[in-house]
């Protein structure tokens, strides 16, 4: 029992430490694509120490419902990166939530950041709350599409199960399963509001989406709200991690050889992952606002029609 | 042991006591025709409707929970040969209990909210009797005493719904609603013509005991349909719904929209599940198709509102949709024998109802108190309200919250558990189902995150920003009554969220009872779990993921506090330089929808945007204009509308005619319908 939590906790604290460390990571290889010299790596940390250090300044119409959303977010995004699973899986806590139930948390999140956008009046936080749930009205749909297909090929929505099971070697080829990671980054970059989709580095533009949310926010409270953005997008990268690329990932009550294998195995992903994300970006050009629900239709058509091949082919 | 024999008691006395309670709330409806104009009108009213509808709630929980045997009851009333029936089972007495739970909650909140009441003659004379009615149609136990207090609610709430008459909306509102109404009546009383067969076996006990051959019971079960579905809000049966429901008194359009479309779902439940059986495979890809599209229907049309009332009113619809979703796949499953999976759907489809008529009756009576706090219902003209309403807006937050299925709070746990139910249906054997229900999971994913993005516009446009009005900028905090009311409500949804467990075990008889299985036990399980399929391992936790969220909430502001830094200071907006005091500049609900009316609207709403600028120099205004059609308004209600309208005035010719064309008439009918009667084999 004790050993189990302590795993557990291992992970919570985990995806907190590493969520700055691969914003860091993925804004040093884009600026050395682009030849540029890049911030060091561990700036986020800084950058969220210095935030953490400032006061507040508060819009002189902000809400108690402003003040407490930044901890709201945080707390909703961190108890979903922390069932995620990440070097291990099967951890004592797994069963509290399946994947529809992680996606819905990310939801309450996102939920809560949009109504932080609109409280303050501002046209900029309007803007950037219609269109983030105007994204995630098409993105939503498309990953429980996702997960309706990996369902329906393990047998279950637990994503111990499902790692459990994709990283048993039984899986074979399934066409569904190959439209679901192609939806699933779809998803992954539209959901952490990355480029094409949304432009992270932009504050002051009109194209914003999440930063135009944010604007109003200032101290602490963009401190936890960065951390949070942070800890979304390792949770997706470890998501498709665990799903797609299993390898070496520890089943429940190894020892401790078989947890290091897998920490080293899930950095190492992670930094892969995090290198792809960065090439990736630097060879494409931002959408147009209304371009994305096309961009995210994508991911819902293949989300769906992978799904509809699970249903007629079990039969067969 | 005092208090065993007591609730013993209660159980056993239960019907009666129900019944007793109906009466008196026809009663307390004459008091309120005498004591109208008094204040002590309203007191006496809600408050005697308070009590006994409690008590009914009480003693119906009781009965539920208990899990006794069913009871019946026959008093010498309605047709002479018949008498009327009455039964109290455990379908019944989860219905009781959600009306007489939206009973008491709107009671306790009109105690206060009445106080506004400009024309308090036209409501109070008609609320007990609306209550009493809902009553009685959960347990009718024949078709007559059904149908008689079907209609009785639909008039009681018919005149509810045009008590504010001035509106000449709200007219327009009554007059669809009663169209609306007779014609689901009409299609009931065929349906159950139809069940009662011939020699006129009009007791449910009979009806439950023939097997309609397959024909027929698809007949019944599209007459249901459109008997039900036009009550509870069904696409495209729904027209009335956001019309009439925002017109009534809030509270009063909290029991419309939060308990009356639950009675819908319960009149057909008890016809389609218990009383015809043998519904064929095809049937329920009739009833999961139109529940997939009310779903997404239901939320686009709530979308494009800018009424907050409205707003509330078609998102009911989607949430109907929801509650056929399950209902449907319980057919599907029922069809093939899957009776777990069966008890799955089911289950969730009653949660649902449940969790909806919580939800929904809290964000009715907070647009109530937004009503009053500043006599708006129109979105574009609120804002801010936080401010003034804290405890309100705190209130309906949960509501929203809750409505758009977000974990922790219990609108996700049924929506988890239909998409549990979804899961399990490639094992149908019937490959028109195996095409369908993923579509139908499409749907009702796409309208969850929907409906997130309507309450966002919901909450985030009236409660949020800046006032939009002059009304809006004084608005004065809800009197205690309507405050209780709204946050007994917001407890229970977060109780339902976090110990899911409970409720579905008392969802048990009832499932057994109509699908023959039911959920496995959930409370005896490790950490208050539910595991819906136990053989799957598929798990969810409300309790925990609520503790965790609260304690990395709590943590995380303790140590910021402690160890960062507390300050705060207050200055204007940044807005990136540029902010515009005047509310004018911030996004409206209109605007807050327009990406979404772009993606979606097009293609349903044929939406069209036209900008108009001044010429270049010019200083006069540029104009947006936006039109939105109601594409099923305008290709199904306005020609059956335009086909009466001709048919009635090529009728009208029969006013004037002599006293012998109509004896000639009368002859010709009667020679007709001895010559149909001569044939009939």
């Amino acid at each position: 029992m004790i050993p189990n939590i302590a795993v557990q906790a291992v992970q919570m604290l985990l995806v907190l430490a590493l969520a700055p460390l691969l914003i860091g990571f993925v804004r040093l290889i884009k600026a050395r694509l682009v030849a540029r010299q890049g911030p060091p790596l561990l700036q986020p940390y800084r950058d969220l120490i210095r935030l953490l250090r400032k006061e507040v300044v508060l819009a002189n119409n902000a809400s108690w419902l402003f003040r407490a959303i930044p901890y709201l977010l945080f707390a909703a995004t961190w108890v979903a990166a922390a069932l995620v699973p990440t070097f291990a899986y099967g951890l004592i806590f797994s069963w509290s939530a399946d994947l529809i139930a992680i996606v819905a948390l990310l939801g309450t999140a996102r939920f809560l950041l949009a109504l932080a956008g609109l409280d303050i009046g501002t046209s900029f936080g309007g803007i950037g709350s219609s269109r983030e749930v105007m994204f995630a009205t098409i993105a939503e749909p498309a990953m429980l599409m996702i997960v309706f297909t990996l369902a329906l090929i393990v047998g279950s929505t637990q994503l111990s199960a499902m790692a459990a099971f994709l990283s048993s070697g039984h899986v074979g080829i399934h066409v569904s399963l190959g439209m679901a990671v192609i939806a699933l980054i779809i998803v992954a970059i539209a959901e952490n509001a990355r480029i094409p989709v949304d432009n992270p580095a932009t504050h002051l533009e009109l194209t914003m989406v999440h930063e135009a949310m944010i604007l109003e926010y200032s101290g602490r409270h963009l401190a936890l709200i960065d951390l949070s953005a942070d800890l979304k997008l390792l949770l997706y990268l470890s998501l498709i991690a665990c799903l797609f690329v299993p390898w070496g990932i520890a089943p429940p009550g190894a020892d401790f050889a078989a947890f290091a294998v897998g920490a080293i195995a899930y950095i190492a992903k992670i930094a892969a992952f995090g290198f792809m994300l960065a090439v990736f970006e630097t060879s494409i050009a931002k959408m147009r606002v209304f371009r994305v629900p096309d961009f995210l239709g994508v991911a819902l058509m293949l989300g769906l029609l992978a799904t509809l091949l699970m249903f007629v082919s079990r039969s067969l | 042991m005092v208090s065993g024999n007591v609730s013993s008691l209660m159980t056993s006395m239960a019907l009666p006591a129900v019944l007793a309670s109906a009466a008196a709330l026809i009663v307390v409806s004459a008091l309120g025709m005498i004591a109208a104009r008094m204040a002590l009108g309203r007191i006496l009213v809600y408050g005697l409707s308070l009590i006994l509808s409690a008590a009914a709630l009480a003693v119906s929980l009781a009965a539920l929970l208990a899990q006794g045997a069913d009871q019946t009851v026959t008093l010498p009333l309605g047709l002479p040969w018949l008498g009327a029936h009455f039964r109290l089972d455990a379908l019944a007495a989860f219905f009781l209990v959600i009306v007489n739970l939206g009973g008491a909650a709107a009671s306790l909140y009109a105690l206060g909210y009445g106080r506004h009441e400009q024309a308090p003659q036209r409501v109070l004379p008609f609320y007990p009797l609306f209550l009493a009615a809902m009553i009685l149609v959960v347990i009718a136990d024949d078709a007559f005493t059904f149908l008689f207090a079907w209609e009785f609610m639909s008039l009681s709430s018919w005149a509810l719904v045009v008590a504010h008459d001035r509106r000449r909306d709200n007219l327009h509102a009554g007059y669809v609603y009663m169209i609306m109404a007779s014609f689901g009546t009409l299609a009931l009383l065929l349906a159950f013509a139809l069940l009662a067969g011939s020699d006129g076996a009009f007791a449910f006990e009979a009806i439950r005991a023939a097997t309609p051959d397959t024909a027929l019971a698809a007949l019944v079960l599209v007459l249901v349909l459109i008997g039900t579905g036009s009550k509870a809000g069904l696409v495209p049966l729904h027209a009335w719904l956001p019309l009439a429901h925002p017109a009534a008194p809030s509270h009063v359009s909290a029991l419309l929209s939060g308990v009356m479309t639950k009675v819908a779902v319960y009149a057909f439940v008890r016809i389609v599940f218990d009383l015809l059986g043998n519904v064929p495979w095809w049937g329920s890809m009739a009833v999961l198709a139109l529940a997939g599209i009310t779903c997404v229907m239901g939320v686009l049309y709530a979308l494009m509102q800018h009424d907050l009332k409205r707003l509330l009113a078609y998102h009911t619809v989607e949430n109907i949709g929801i509650i056929f979703i399950g209902l449907g796949l319980a057919l599907a499953f029922q069809a093939y024998d899957f009776a777990a999976a069966a008890a799955l759907a089911f289950t969730a489809a009653l949660l649902h109802v449940l969790n909806h008529s919580l939800f929904k009756n809290l964000l009715f009576l907070g647009s109530g108190a937004v009503l009053t706090a500043t006599g708006e219902r129109d979105m574009e003209r609120l804002g801010g309200l936080i401010h003034g309403m804290p405890l309100t807006a705190f209130a309906f937050l949960i509501g929203c919250i809750a409505i758009s299925a977000l974990p922790p709070l219990n609108g996700f746990v049924s929506e988890w558990l239909t998409f549990q139910a979804i899961l399990l249906s490639p094992d149908l054997p019937s490959w028109g189902l195996r095409f369908l229900v993923p579509a139908v999971g499409a749907l009702l994913a796409l309208s969850a995150a929907l409906a997130a993005a309507c309450f966002v516009k919901a909450f985030g446009v009236t409660f949020l920003g800046r006032p939009r009005s002059k009304a809006a900028s004084r608005p004065r905090e809800t009197d205690a009554f309507s405050l209780t009311s709204m946050f007994a409500l917001a407890g229970l949804c977060l109780l339902a969220g976090i110990l899911p467990g409970y409720f579905i075990d008392a969802l048990a008889p009832v499932a057994k009872a109509m699908v023959g299985d039911s959920m496995p036990l959930q409370s005896d399980l490790p950490y208050l779990s539910i595991f819906p399929i136990p053989s799957r391992g598929i798990s969810y936790n409300g309790l925990l993921i609520f503790v965790f969220m609260a304690a990395a909430a709590a943590a995380s502001a303790a140590l910021i506090h402690g160890f960062a830094t507390r300050g705060a200071r207050r200055g204007p907006a940044w807005d990136c330089g540029y902010p515009d005091p005047r509310p004018e500049t911030q996004y409206t609900a209109s605007s807050f929808a327009q990406p979404i009316r772009r993606v979606f609207g097009t293609l349903v709403f044929r939406a069209r945007e036209d900008v108009t600028m001044p010429p270049p120099g010019s200083t006069g205004p540029a104009r947006m204009t936006v039109r939105l059609s109601d594409v099923l308004w305008d290709t199904l209600y306005a020609p059956i509308g335009l086909a009466v309208e001709q048919i009635a005035g090529w009728l009208n010719a029969l006013q004037f005619l002599s006293i012998r064309h109509y004896l000639g008439f009368v002859l010709a009918a009667l020679v007709g319908l001895l010559f149909v009667l001569a044939l009939w084999p």
